[in-house]
């Protein structure tokens, strides 16, 4: 068996930090994958945090961990109420379709 | 007990949003009641800082800090969101943006803004910085049956959010490889040996830079700054940019001190590539808040040359610079609010065309303002640039000033290209007649103070000398 370390929880937490980043920008079709991939940064920074708290035993991150999912939820409301107005207005929420202004 | 007097500012602040929000909702048609409200919570709140004037330890184990400042840069918004209450009220009503909630979601981000501005500590710089831009991203698409606004919003929330989860990332990393999330105590354990906190370090540059719309990370600028409703724009223009810069220079005074080396090198590429963009990709323009977007983002160029040098001569000049670009844009979108033509606002430059024969007076102060933001003696602008490049060369970072140096020159064309259609193009089309006292008054005190300020220039100087103690 390997002792699972601080190493392999940061490594995890990396892995969907940085597919949520590549999911927002290789994402060519809809809105609401782009709110999911900004969800999976947030996990991956609780992640993080939650490690660095247990392996120092310092209660701080995990306090900062509510304190994001709360922020998370907030943002994935509002995120979700704009994109409501945007579909009432254009009727669509493709990405490819967010494209009026240019230069 | 701790001294919760410190935390004055903010509960006004936050008990006057409430009776504002609650007044907005038991009285029919409140529009007007909620200005007048929102504008005594303001005033109240200048007035509780000022009489508080930097003051007191820190408190909340040392995560609140209310400092000279944090209290420069409150007063600052304080008073520039006061000055775009005024001017934008009749633009706001023309275009039936007159609900009560617009108000008081600018209250909210002024007050998310309070926090980052006092924050010493991650946890409530993240919870402040999430507060203001929350409010920020309703604000871009508060004009709902707009598809460009809408379309505005969701730029604005899909890159913000992006940029706040960078940041964020970078925060716990800082956490973990510095074990406190202090600024303080970052401090003391952040050194170039620290690698994980110095990537960490990255990833929070990386967040800010969105924040302020420095170059890599300038993409939502121009299209929120056209989508958006001109009033949200002036806002976006002024307050979030000031606030940002003061959190780069907090972070760079406090956390980042004992890697200079290792942010200097960032700062000054982020630097140049704003003035550079900013000032080229301006140029074929023909949306004037477009235009003014670039030219943000090249102001925001010049800002950070200034924190760039990492000395106190260098923040004191970035702090005069973002005091005066607020001045110069309180004035120069007060000016867009008078574009309008046969009852609906206009956003095209060539309708300025021949401006001069029509409204001698508005041609002439679009004329102080545009030399102004170009940087030409012995406008405020100039100044402000003056101590910019001072600050630089003082620091022998002698290439980021030659740099500075030619992009002012590249900018100068196209706010004068705007001048000259101002003044020697052909008129073609008739600027309706705008009353507004307020509009005109916020124009005027933005001209004079820019037009006076060489009597006694260094009056910021002296005025900001012990902020930094």
């Amino acid at each position: 068996m390997i002792e699972i370390g601080l190493g392999h929880y940061l490594t995890l937490g990396a892995v969907i930090f940085f597919l949520g980043v590549i999911g927002i920008f290789l994402n060519r079709k809809n809105v609401i994958v782009i709110l999911m991939s900004v969800e999976l940064i947030l996990l991956s920074v609780n992640i993080n945090l939650i490690s660095f708290s247990i392996f120092s035993g310092d209660l701080l991150g995990q306090i900062f961990t509510m304190l994001i999912l709360t922020v998370a939820a907030a943002e994935a409301a509002i995120g979700l109420a704009i994109i409501v107005i945007f579909y009432r207005n254009r009727g669509s929420i493709r990405v490819e379709d967010i494209h009026e202004m240019k230069g | 007990m701790e001294n919760i007097n410190i935390l004055l500012p903010e509960i006004i602040l936050f008990s006057g949003i409430c009776i504002v929000l609650m007044a907005g909702v038991f009285f029919n048609n409140s529009f007007n009641l909620v200005v007048k409200l929102s504008t005594l919570v303001l005033l109240s709140v200048v007035y509780s800082i000022i009489s508080d004037w930097g003051s007191g330890p820190e408190i909340f184990l040392k995560s609140f800090i209310s400092d000279k400042f944090s209290d420069y840069f409150k007063i600052l918004i304080l008073i520039s969101s006061l000055f775009i209450f005024f001017s934008s009220d009749q633009f706001i009503k023309d275009n039936k943006l007159n609900k009560f909630e617009y108000h008081v979601v600018i209250m909210f981000s002024i007050l998310g803004m309070f926090f980052m501005l006092s924050s010493n500590d991650l946890i409530l710089f993240y919870l402040g910085l999430e507060l203001q831009s929350l409010a920020l991203y309703v604000l871009a698409a508060i004009d709902r049956d707009n598809t460009i606004s809408s379309e505005a919003g969701i730029k604005y929330f899909v890159l913000s959010a992006l940029s706040s989860g960078l940041l964020l990332y970078g925060c716990s990393l800082l956490y973990g490889f510095t074990g406190s999330t202090n600024f303080e105590e970052i401090s003391i354990s952040l050194t170039s040996q620290n690698t994980g906190a110095v990537f960490a370090m990255v990833f929070i540059l990386v967040g800010l830079a969105f924040k302020v719309s420095a170059v890599p990370f300038h993409m939502w600028t121009p299209d929120v700054y056209q989508g958006a409703p001109t009033s949200i724009t002036n806002f976006f223009a002024v307050v979030p940019k000031a606030v940002g810069l003061a959190v780069i220079i907090r972070f760079m005074d406090l956390p980042f001190k004992n890697i200079l080396e290792e942010w200097q090198t960032i700062i000054i590429f982020i630097s140049i590539a704003s003035m550079i963009l900013g000032s080229v990709a301006a140029i074929g323009q023909k949306n004037i808040k477009r235009l003014l977007a670039y030219s943000s983002i090249s102001h925001m160029g010049y800002a950070l040359a200034g924190v760039a040098t990492g000395s106190t001569l260098g923040y004191t000049a970035t702090i005069i610079y973002i005091t005066i670009y607020v001045i110069m844009n309180l004035g120069t979108f007060g000016c867009l609010y008078l574009m309008k033509i046969d009852g609906k606002y206009t956003e095209k430059i060539e309708d300025l065309s021949g401006l001069s024969k029509q409204k001698p007076l508005y041609a002439f102060s679009f004329l102080i303002l545009f030399f102004s933001l170009a940087g030409i003696p012995p406008l405020g602008g100039f100044f402000a640039k003056f101590f910019i490049f001072m600050s630089v060369i003082e620091s022998k970072l002698y290439a980021l000033a030659i740099i500075g140096l030619l992009t002012t020159v590249i900018s100068a064309f196209y706010y004068l290209k705007i001048i000259k259609t101002i003044y020697f193009d052909d008129t073609t089309v008739k600027f309706d007649d705008i009353g507004n006292l307020s509009i005109k008054a916020t124009i005027l005190l933005s001209c004079l103070i820019l037009s006076l300020f060489f009597i006694f220039p260094s009056f910021l100087t002296l005025f900001l000398e012990g902020l930094f103690t």
